[in-house]
């Protein structure tokens, strides 16, 4: 009478442990991941990852467009510290076209991008303090990315996908609103230094935050440099890799600065790494803020490179002189040369080392884009890391490693 | 004493003679081509040679060139030396018809999801890989879409007729 029994699969009686799917839309998860885990009773057994829920192919629409076309597809890459990747792009493109860009651009450039590095660290690590069950950190932080969001409204106009700056430079010189918003930001008193510091007291020698990370998660610097980790993931496990010491762009050899590294690649670790590398934001912001005050007269106002068949002139310009209607009509028709090259460029994106390897064949468009998207190299480590873990350490091992599902699926 | 690109080139050439070629220095970054025969020999040795020491893979991806018969299709491998700070850029070519590459995830783990990637958007078939799977795009996609023969869709076409979401 075997057909009166509904048939189950070959060894599910039997099977003494349970499978769990963590996401996709999982509120634990911060995006769209998929692990299906193999649990028994609440430790894992064994996990397997699933990404590209919002691939947008970008890769493919960048080899239809003009270069500076591209510049908002790279905003949602990371979509939590887009303006590094803007200007990552634009260092790329004014690498394969021979631009350099005067030192006030090149100080501008590094301010946005620490502040950018900033507002995702924060957010990663105050969202490790939600995920261990600390909600009130997140909540004193976030009124701080809130007024680096407005610094960035000053500048470009756009706050989470900012599309900030051209091939050149930027699209403006900083009003003065935006310096003021960004002493304000700074302000040692009332700025984000002291929330900073409010924060780490409440969290970095916090004994229950201390036993839920310490240990959660951890990974060897050989391992580490095997899976491609790059960024804070890499220095917490004591590698004290970064690009902007290693390949200074936009003058960051201008600056003084400290690698933070840590030492067992853990929670804590990552999280102690991410504090220290926004304290070391604070302090090249200050060098920055003071080396663009430092410019006088004509120099002060400098914004972007002279170099009109690349950089979009001012739209006064194009209705009034012949030369920028060309320029414009000529950028905008994608009809400017294009030297044929190719090209690797990397800069230090919050996550880890975010790469554009460029193939122009001289045609108007690129003839082949890719991203390294940091994100992407390291979350194949996650199974590895959160194996023979706990599921409520699975959870707060993912946000520590600041997975971007933007950055994931590009 | 630092790594310099005619060095790089010099270790090879002595250990390789005559296998690599196209030696080129776009920006700065020294590039060059292998076959593809030889690609895992030629990494293994960048990665174990004392002086090399090529240890991190910055990047993996794929470029189609359908006007090169025969060698369609080029695996790119970015490597990096962290001690030295030296990047190389190293290529091998394959017949699209039979687009067989070893996989370099045996050296390098960060090389799975990167060759799945690129198995998803080219079809480039490595041999060894653990779990040769689409990543990106969905399980039941029957071809391999970053190909240049599927072009984007025009931009300025105007015989579609969408009511719903106007063109």
């Amino acid at each position: 009478m075997m057909n009166d029994h509904i048939l189950l699969p070959e060894g599910s009686i039997e099977k003494q442990t349970t499978t769990l799917n963590l996401g996709p839309t999982h509120p634990a998860t911060h995006g769209v991941f998929q692990n299906v885990l193999e649990l028994d009773g609440e430790r894992i057994l064994k996990a397997t990852s699933t990404v590209g829920y919002i691939h947008r192919a970008f890769e493919k629409i960048a080899e239809r467009r003009p270069l500076y076309q591209i510049t908002p597809l790279t905003d949602r890459l990371n979509y939590c510290s887009s303006p590094i990747n803007n200007m990552g792009w634009h260092l790329t493109c004014e690498k394969l076209l021979g631009v350099r860009t005067p030192k006030r651009v090149d100080y501008l450039r590094v301010i946005i991008m620490e502040l950018a590095r900033i507002s995702d660290h924060l957010i990663c690590n105050s969202i490790v303090g939600v995920d261990s069950g600390a909600y009130s950190g997140f909540l004193y932080v976030m009124q701080f990315r809130e007024l680096i969001y407005e610094i960035y409204e000053e500048v470009c106009g756009s706050r989470l996908t900012t599309n900030i700056g051209r091939i050149g430079g930027f699209e403006r010189n900083f009003t003065n609103a935006a310096f003021e918003k960004l002493e304000k930001f700074l302000d040692v008193k009332s700025g984000y230094p002291a929330q900073l510091r409010e924060f780490e007291n409440l969290f970095t020698r916090n004994r229950i935050f201390m036993e839920r990370t310490i240990g959660c998660g951890p990974i060897t610097a050989e391992r580490a440099m095997n899976y491609g980790f790059t960024g804070p993931n890499l220095r917490a496990a004591g590698i004290d890799y970064d690009v902007r010491v290693h390949e200074p762009y936009s003058s960051y050899e201008d600056f003084n600065f400290t690698i933070p590294v840590g030492k067992t690649g853990d929670c804590y670790d990552r999280f102690l790494v991410r504090n220290a590398e926004m304290w070391e934001s604070l302090s090249i912001i200050k060098q920055a803020y003071q080396k663009v005050q430092a410019f006088k007269g004509s120099e002060a106002e400098v914004y972007h490179a002279d170099v009109p068949a690349y950089y979009l002139p001012e739209k006064k310009d194009v209705y009034t002189k012949m030369e920028a209607l060309i320029y414009h009509f000529k950028i905008v028709m994608g009809e400017t040369e294009i030297p044929a090259g190719e090209v690797y460029n990397a800069v230090e994106g919050a996550n880890g080392e975010l790469g554009f390897y460029l193939i122009s064949d001289g045609g108007r468009t690129p003839y082949r884009l890719h991203f390294r998207r940091p994100c992407f190299i390291y979350y194949q480590a996650y199974p590895e890391l959160i194996k023979d873990g706990m599921l409520s350490d699975a959870v707060i091992t993912m946000s520590s490693l600041n997975l971007i599902a933007g950055e994931l699926d590009a | 004493m630092s790594l310099t690109n005619e060095r790089i080139q010099q270790r090879l050439n002595e250990k390789f003679p005559d296998q690599l070629y196209n030696w080129q220095e776009p920006y700065g970054m020294l590039t060059f081509t292998g076959s593809k025969e030889i690609n895992l020999k030629v990494m293994q040795f960048l990665f174990d040679d004392e002086e090399l020491n090529f240890r991190f893979l910055s990047d993996l991806q794929a470029v189609h060139y359908p006007n090169q018969v025969g060698e369609e299709l080029a695996v790119v491998y970015h490597l990096h030396n962290w001690v030295s700070n030296v990047r190389i850029r190293f290529k091998v070519f394959t017949d699209i018809k039979q687009p067989d590459v070893y996989s370099a995830t045996a050296l390098y783990q960060s090389a799975n999801f990167m060759e799945r990637e690129t198995y998803d958007f080219f079809g480039v078939n490595f041999i060894g890989h653990p779990n040769l799977i689409r990543i990106l795009n969905v399980d039941e996609m029957d071809y391999f879409p970053l190909r240049k023969e599927y072009p984007l869709e025009d931009q300025t076409r105007i015989d579609k007729d969408d009511e719903m979401f106007g063109r």
